[in-house]
């Protein structure tokens, strides 16, 4: 297919466009829902989708679509905050371990595998049991627990760089050595990093919602997709569109953004 | 051997680490066991007695390793809530969750292995695309959604299983087994798309090589050449993976006995972490640790076996 003059792969094409509908439907949940979403309403308990609403409504008569929206919401700005506490930290650790190498390097890499050896829902579970629960925490459980993959990939990068020419001139022309690590080698890790960051951000999702599903991230009346499927399991036989809408958005946004990655690498 | 030792060095230093900082961290949070078991509105003397008896003014890393030499030899401290020993607590509960992981371990490599040197054989074909489609949404599925998904399709429309009707495996293990096998499918699943698709791009990749070239030319068929030379090299990313999701395959049997109503170790923890029950949580997050640490060191073991080179670089 193509697009603008360009020839781009077909998971390309799907990929942005799956990504470019949830993202519309995050914004426009972050403005405007159908409903209010805790607004309760006894007639409509567990009712099917219709066209009042279109995911049909929960256990409490509260519509579903509307929920969803918000959820998403949730889920992506914990997505991607968390991402972005694991990026740039994971960044900064891994251009200087990596450009200076040495005793620092060695000791942040030792501790970079005992964090990687550590299964990131399991630390989580250990920030919520001593913090207690809520969203923030688990943003700060999965940030950390994302920094070291970030430091690895980008350690590895600036290992490959700093022998470079272009980087000797740099270093004998008197440019800073901040300058050299940030300006002149950091853009040439992007490619790479931008692939990495999607994964990361599907890794983030996935946690979240299971976090969520199991009680200790975003806590109700407040909307999380990964709350909504443990609510729903109760009436799966009598409501399943209940579970299928929320699970559904998952996996559409979980898709969209691997399939960019896998396009982009 | 010295590569074989460098790695076990390197396990035994993460497992320090790890049990460490797990100590430190519940070690930093206000009340402790002394407080726990007098209750808080007990007067200051009695309390600072009781701590002295048990030991809790000791400098931590004292405190540490007499808990890691308890630990060691299965002592994991007494339950807050429940006033029982943390081990007792877990030893019905721990084959429950390791026999999941493995089961879920087994149907990942039963059916990723001839599936993913299936679609690598035959690339580009109709069946091919058509299984990396699938592939490509099962790995955006959350397991616990493909738990209920299993749950709707299996036990509620099929009525092959009843949801929540778990049983023991001590009271009967054929029931047992035929419950578990369906949290496992949702646990491998989406295990098993990613293995495929890493076994087919590995494959592929590998079989542009040279050698490939020169075993083809040596008059070998398709079938002899992706058998006895490819797969061997194509494998070494995919036994990775594997090492990496068996420790993911036991966390994630944490989500998973929620979605299907098993007491397993997950269920222990959940409610442990909500009653602050700290000498359980403690404990099982550092036996899961430990399992996942001992995986990893497996897999580089098995790697350096199948990849003399990686031993060589070692020395």
């Amino acid at each position: 297919m193509k697009l603008l003059g360009k020839k781009y792969p077909h998971n390309f094409i799907i990929g942005a466009v799956i990504t470019g509908i949830m993202l519309l439907l995050i914004i426009v949940g972050f403005f405007y829902t159908p409903y209010d979403i805790t607004k309760m309403d006894s007639a409509s308990k567990l009712a099917p989708p219709s066209l009042n609403h279109l995911m049909g409504c929960d256990n409490f008569g509260r519509d579903i679509f509307s929920r969803v929206l918000k959820g998403m919401g949730n889920t992506f700005v914990i997505a991607l905050l968390t991402v972005l506490i694991g990026a740039v930290t994971g960044t900064v650790v891994g251009a200087l371990t990596g450009y200076f190498g040495g005793w620092p390097d060695e000791i942040l890499m030792r501790i970079n595998d005992v964090l990687f050896a550590f299964p990131s829902i399991l630390l989580a579970l250990v920030f919520v049991s001593i913090f207690g629960t809520g969203k923030y925490n688990v943003v700060a459980a999965l940030g950390i627990a994302f920094i070291p993959s970030f430091a690895r990939i980008v350690r590895g990068e600036f290992i490959k760089y700093r022998e470079m020419d272009y980087v000797k001139s740099a270093r004998l022309e008197g440019v800073g050595t901040l300058r050299i690590i940030f300006v002149h080698i950091l853009p040439n890790t992007f490619t790479v990093l931008m692939s990495s960051l999607m994964i990361g951000f599907n890794n983030a999702v996935l946690a979240e919602a299971g976090m969520s599903y199991l009680g200790i991230g975003v806590q109700p009346p407040d909307a999380s997709l990964g709350s909504m499927l443990s609510e729903s399991q109760t009436y799966l036989l009598s409501a399943p569109w209940y579970a299928i809408f929320p699970g559904l958005m998952i996996i559409l946004l979980v898709l969209g953004f691997s399939l960019l990655a896998d396009a982009s690498a | 051997m010295k590569y074989f030792l460098r790695k076990f060095v390197t396990m035994a230093v993460t497992i320090l680490c790890i049990s460490f900082l797990v100590y430190l961290a519940f070690d930093i949070i206000p009340g402790d066991a002394a407080l726990a078991a007098l209750g808080t509105d007990v007067e200051p003397a009695r309390l600072e007695a009781l701590r002295e008896q048990m030991g809790l003014n000791r400098p931590l890393i004292e405190r540490y390793f007499d808990w890691l030499c308890d630990f060691c030899r299965g002592d994991f401290g007494t339950s807050y809530k429940y006033n029982l020993p943390v081990a007792d607590m877990i030893a019905s509960k721990l084959p429950v969750t390791v026999i999941m992981a493995l089961i879920s371990f087994v149907i990942m490599v039963a059916v990723s292995l001839p599936v993913g040197i299936y679609t690598a054989k035959h690339s580009g074909g109709r069946i091919d695309r058509i299984i990396t489609i699938i592939n490509q949404v099962m790995m955006s599925v959350p397991h616990f959604f493909m738990g209920i998904i299993i749950t709707y399709v299996f036990g509620m429309v099929l009525k092959l299983f009843t949801p929540g009707g778990f049983v023991s495996y001590d009271v009967d293990f054929l029931g047992f087994i035929s419950y578990i096998i369906f949290p496992c499918m949702a646990i491998a699943l989406p295990k098993t798309a990613m293995s495929v698709k890493l076994l087919r791009g590995s494959c592929i990749e590998e079989s542009r090589k040279d050698y490939v070239r020169t075993a083809y030319s040596k008059g070998n068929n398709t079938s002899r050449v992706l058998y006895g030379h490819v797969l061997k090299n194509a494998m070494i990313p995919v036994i990775t993976l594997w090492g990496m999701t068996l420790a993911d395959m036991l966390v994630g049997s944490i989500v998973i006995e929620q979605v299907f109503n098993i007491p397993g170790i997950g269920r222990i923890l959940l409610t442990s972490i909500s009653y602050r029950d700290y000498p359980v949580v403690e404990a099982v997050i550092v036996l899961i640790a430990l399992v996942v640490v001992v995986a990893n060191f497996c897999v580089d073991i098995i790697y350096g076996i199948m990849d003399p080179r990686i031993n060589v670089g070692a020395e």
